[in-house]
């Protein structure tokens, strides 16, 4: 059986990033494996830019931004093979994949990255009602329509859902000369970045409807339009609001849902509040020796904060196959406060050294608010925020050694707290 | 000049092309969609029903009873998944009981094969854990099973036409009429053809062509049926297809696994005008999801993959309309095939052409072959046969559809074989791309890509469902300028 000491599941951000991480560390023996024909990832549709801000200090692209590590891996000499597709991961971490060159290969590694980022929520999985017609797209598949294959969907578009790819696809539809309706939200706020509705949205006018839905899609043969609706605080759309809105495209940014289908065949842990695996702070996985990062972890708002977490994948993971991982101690739960959705990591080691990264999602817009980390009651971090917001994940990094009492501790509480009214 | 012409594409109508291509028989199918199975045989339970249901005495008991015993035989012959899971008709209150008995005792009288019994709730408890608590007892049907609708369709379909029977898609038919010479005209979109016989199998609108020819009028109108699909982590929460106790507008909201994997909770039972509403609705959605949370208590609504509606062909009579019109010879009705229409297909079909084989005094065809192989699929191969397929076609090496596990070898397949799929929900009935839980958002580029290479055509002709279906509108860029 082929073996090696890294295996990379997934060339995108992630997979690029761990790769790199893994190498600086001083692994030698890695391999990247992809499905798709090129490295990059969803970066390589990403045409817009608004990346590297963080990481490179400059604004790139989406294929700029996976070229620089692409040019890393190669000088760095790290081995990929493409258009290979993962079939299976076994918690012994044998690895099963086919490809047309080498056929049906298993692969025994010693540490595994997961790095097979997220997939968006369609249609059914929102129960709308209306035609089963085409013109209905999630935001991503008309995005590599347009921005790869060159094709346009339509020309009078409503977006259903205000995520990042949603709000980034409103703007490049108008560039392409599409007239874009509304965006319609059915939350009270945005699940998107805020310098995205300011961007793409604001900039060109387009409406965003906030607490509004898609009640009904027409059109037998192909989209003629869609009901928009406004929904009351129960989320249920109020009768009498209804409002058409001719259009030949509906896109849909309702959710991204992180690709974990490999993970549970090796039976790693899943969380139910990110859909990822459980991990530590080392981003080790329940099966000792599986990693998982980026957006199949849990799902990120900024790539370069990707990069950054499975850099640090890809060193445990070598320090895992050196035998340099420290033997966890008790692993203490990290708990969800008030206004805390889906942290990362779900366990920290009593033992843990250097540097904890704590992120999650707000679960609503807090202004004014403070982001409290307690250990056995005690507050070891307090940041103050002017707002918080679902679209923008808190990114926290805590000295491992200001978690003081954490081996006596039962948990970890992370939680917000809004000034007093 | 056809002995016979067969409108419709359906499960009904290509089986009958099937079961007549066992015979010397020149035989034409007319399909008005882009495609077989596009209408009620796309868009249904998938039930191999038992056979208590239907009134004794009545042609829907029948053809149930003897369509549910030839199914073994199809998986045989024909490769279709077919799965015993066994059915459960469930009640929720102790009242019922004398409901429960009277289907017991209907399906006895039918002659329903296999075990048949009530069970009570200890049993039925044991058998399906997660059953809703209101569960009291239920009818326990041994024959029960489930099948894959599109699979046996497309099956009948290219058997038939490897054993001659020809088809012509985008052909509607608009007149049938009597020849001078005692043989039927077919006027479709396809051409004018003339006939010996001609079976109407064209589901919902089989009025339509019976009502062209016959004094015996038939009125049918469409019931539509709305569904929900979940996702394949949640197969193994019933084993059995769940009914609940029926009621007189049908056999009431069930949850049962599909032969792929998935839960399928439906159909609602709605009496509308339109034949072409194929529409989900609010209020419909709403109706599955309450009435099936008797039997399945707190459904997880992040399994929902899709929704769906289907239309039932209810007939005036109540019964299926079979056979040769009394008023015009040749003329073979297979009408108002609604549940259980699907267990009886086989053998509606097999009925039909027994009787045109005997009118038209038939020889049988010594080269008939009853055997059709299904597209090999990769997500049920073992390693080694997955390794000998890519070896043989290394298209089996490409995944196009990463949560169906299908390649492009099947893809192409699917395209290429005789009736073949010529659109995208072609592809995704004959294997699955596209119909896992990201519902094509990953697959459709490529799909497209090898529709149109296969076809032949620009990817902007390649269409969802045929007509004006098409995915894409333009291209961006021409000479190298931004054209749009």
């Amino acid at each position: 059986m082929r073996k090696t000491d890294i295996l990379i599941i997934g060339g995108g951000p992630a997979g690029l990033a761990a790769a790199v991480g893994a190498y600086e560390a001083g692994a030698r023996d890695i391999l990247i494996l992809d499905r798709e024909e090129h490295l990059g990832g969803i970066l390589k549709q990403c045409i817009h830019n608004g990346f590297g801000l963080h990481t490179f200090q400059e604004e790139l692209t989406g294929p700029e931004y996976a070229q620089r590590f692409i040019d890393q891996v190669q000088a760095y000499g790290i081995p990929y093979q493409t258009e290979t597709m993962v079939i299976h991961v076994s918690a012994d971490k044998v690895v099963t994949c086919v490809s047309r060159q080498n056929g049906l290969e298993h692969i025994q590694a010693k540490a595994i990255i997961l790095c097979m980022g997220c997939r968006e929520r369609p249609r059914g999985s929102l129960g709308t009602p209306g035609e089963r017609c085409p013109g209905v797209f999630t935001a991503g598949t008309a995005q590599k329509f347009t921005n790869l294959e060159g094709m346009l969907p339509g020309k009078e578009v409503v977006i259903l859902g205000s995520g990042d790819i949603g709000l980034i696809m409103a703007r490049r539809m108008t560039f392409l000369g599409a007239k874009v309706h509304a965006c319609v939200e059915l939350m009270p706020y945005s699940s998107g970045l805020k310098r995205n509705i300011v961007q793409c949205l604001d900039d060109f006018g387009i409406p965003l409807l906030l607490s509004h839905t898609v009640v009904d899609i027409h059109g037998r043969e192909h989209l003629t339009g869609v009901t928009v609706a406004e929904v009351g605080p129960d989320l249920k759309p109020i009768p009498g609001t209804e409002k058409e809105y001719p259009c030949d495209t509906l896109l849909l940014s309702v959710g991204l849902i992180p690709e974990n289908e490999l993970t549970e065949m090796a039976g790693v842990k899943i969380a139910p509040t990110t859909s990822g695996a459980v991990v530590n702070e080392e981003l080790q996985t329940s099966v000792p020796g599986i990693f998982s990062c980026g957006n199949v972890l849990h799902v990120h708002d900024l790539v370069d904060f990707v990069s950054e977490e499975a850099r640090k994948a890809g060193v445990n993971a070598y320090r895992y196959v050196q035998g340099e991982l420290p033997e966890s101690g008790r692993a203490v739960p990290v708990e969800m406060g008030f206004g805390v959705g889906g942290i990362v990591p779900q366990f920290v080691s009593e033992t843990a050294t250097g540097t904890v990264n704590f992120m999650f999602r707000p679960r609503n817009v807090y202004r004014n608010a403070k982001v409290i980390v307690e250990v056995n009651g005690e507050q070891v971090l307090s940041k103050r925020t002017m707002i918080l917001a679902p679209g923008e994940m808190v990114n926290l990094n805590l000295p491992a050694e200001k978690l003081k009492g954490l081996k006596e501790a039962p948990s970890i509480l992370v939680r917000i707290e809004v000034p007093e009214a | 000049m056809y002995d016979v012409i067969i409108i419709g594409g359906g499960v009904v109508g290509c089986g009958v092309a099937r079961e007549l291509s066992r015979y010397r028989v020149k035989t034409l199918l007319l399909e008005k969609t882009n495609d077989i199975c596009n209408g009620q045989s796309k868009a249904n339970t998938a039930i191999i029903h038992g056979g208590y249901d239907a009134k004794p005495g009545t042609l829907k008991a029948k053809f149930n009873v003897l369509g549910n015993a030839m199914f073994d035989r199809i998986h045989e012959e024909l490769d279709v998944p077919v799965q015993w899971n066994t059915s459960l008709v469930v009640s929720f209150s102790l009242e019922d009981h004398p409901a429960l008995e009277k289907l017991l005792e209907q399906g006895r009288q039918n002659g329903c094969r296999g075990e048949l019994r009530i069970i009570d709730e200890a049993e039925l408890r044991q058998r399906e854990p997660n059953v809703g608590q209101e569960a009291k007892e239920a009818l326990l049907v041994g024959a029960g099973g489930i099948v894959c609708p599109y699979e046996l369709t497309v099956a009948f379909a290219e058997n038939a036409a490897k054993n001659g029977a020809a088809f012509l898609r985008n052909a509607e038919v608009t007149a049938v009429s009597k020849l001078p010479n005692g043989h039927w005209q077919v006027v479709s979109a396809a051409g004018t053809f003339e006939t010996r016989a001609v079976v109407n199998a064209a589901g919902i609108y089989s009025d339509v062509f019976n009502n062209m020819v016959s004094e015996r009028k038939v009125h049918i109108h469409p019931r539509r049926g709305e569904y929900y699909i979940l996702d394949k982590k949640y197969k193994d929460v019933f084993h059995a297809a769940m009914f609940q106790l029926p009621t007189k507008m049908g056999k009431g909201i069930l949850v049962a696994p599909t032969v792929d994997g998935t839960v399928l909770i439906g159909p609602t039972a709605e009496d509308i005008e339109d034949k072409e509403d194929k529409r989900t609705t609010a209020e419909g959605l709403a109706k599955t999801l309450r009435e099936a949370g008797r039997t399945w208590e707190h459904i997880p609504t992040r399994g929902f993959i899709t929704t769906f509606s289907g239309l039932r062909s209810t007939g005036d009579t109540g019964d299926f309309i079979l056979g040769e019109a009394e008023d015009a010879p040749l003329f073979f009705n297979c009408c108002a095939i609604e549940s259980p229409g699907l267990t009886s297909s086989p053998a509606i079909a097999q009925w039909t052409a027994e009787q045109i084989a005997d009118r038209l005094e038939l020889a049988p065809n010594p080269a008939f072959d009853p055997i059709r192989k299904a597209i090999p699929k990769f997500r049920e191969m073992s390693d080694e046969e997955r390794a000998a397929a890519i070896a043989a076609d290394p298209d089996f090496g490409k995944v196009v559809c990463r949560c169906e596990t299908v390649t492009e070898a099947e893809i192409r397949e699917s395209i290429r074989r005789p009736v073949g799929a010529r659109d995208i929900d072609g592809i995704k009935r004959r294997t699955r791309a596209g119909m896992g839980r990201c519902q094509a958002g990953f697959c459709t580029p490529r799909t497209v890509e090898i529709l149109a290479e296969e076809l032949g055509i620009s990817p902007l002709e390649v269409t969802k469902f045929g007509g004006d279906s098409r995915i894409l509108q333009s291209y961006l860029f021409e000479e190298g300028k931004e054209n749009a």
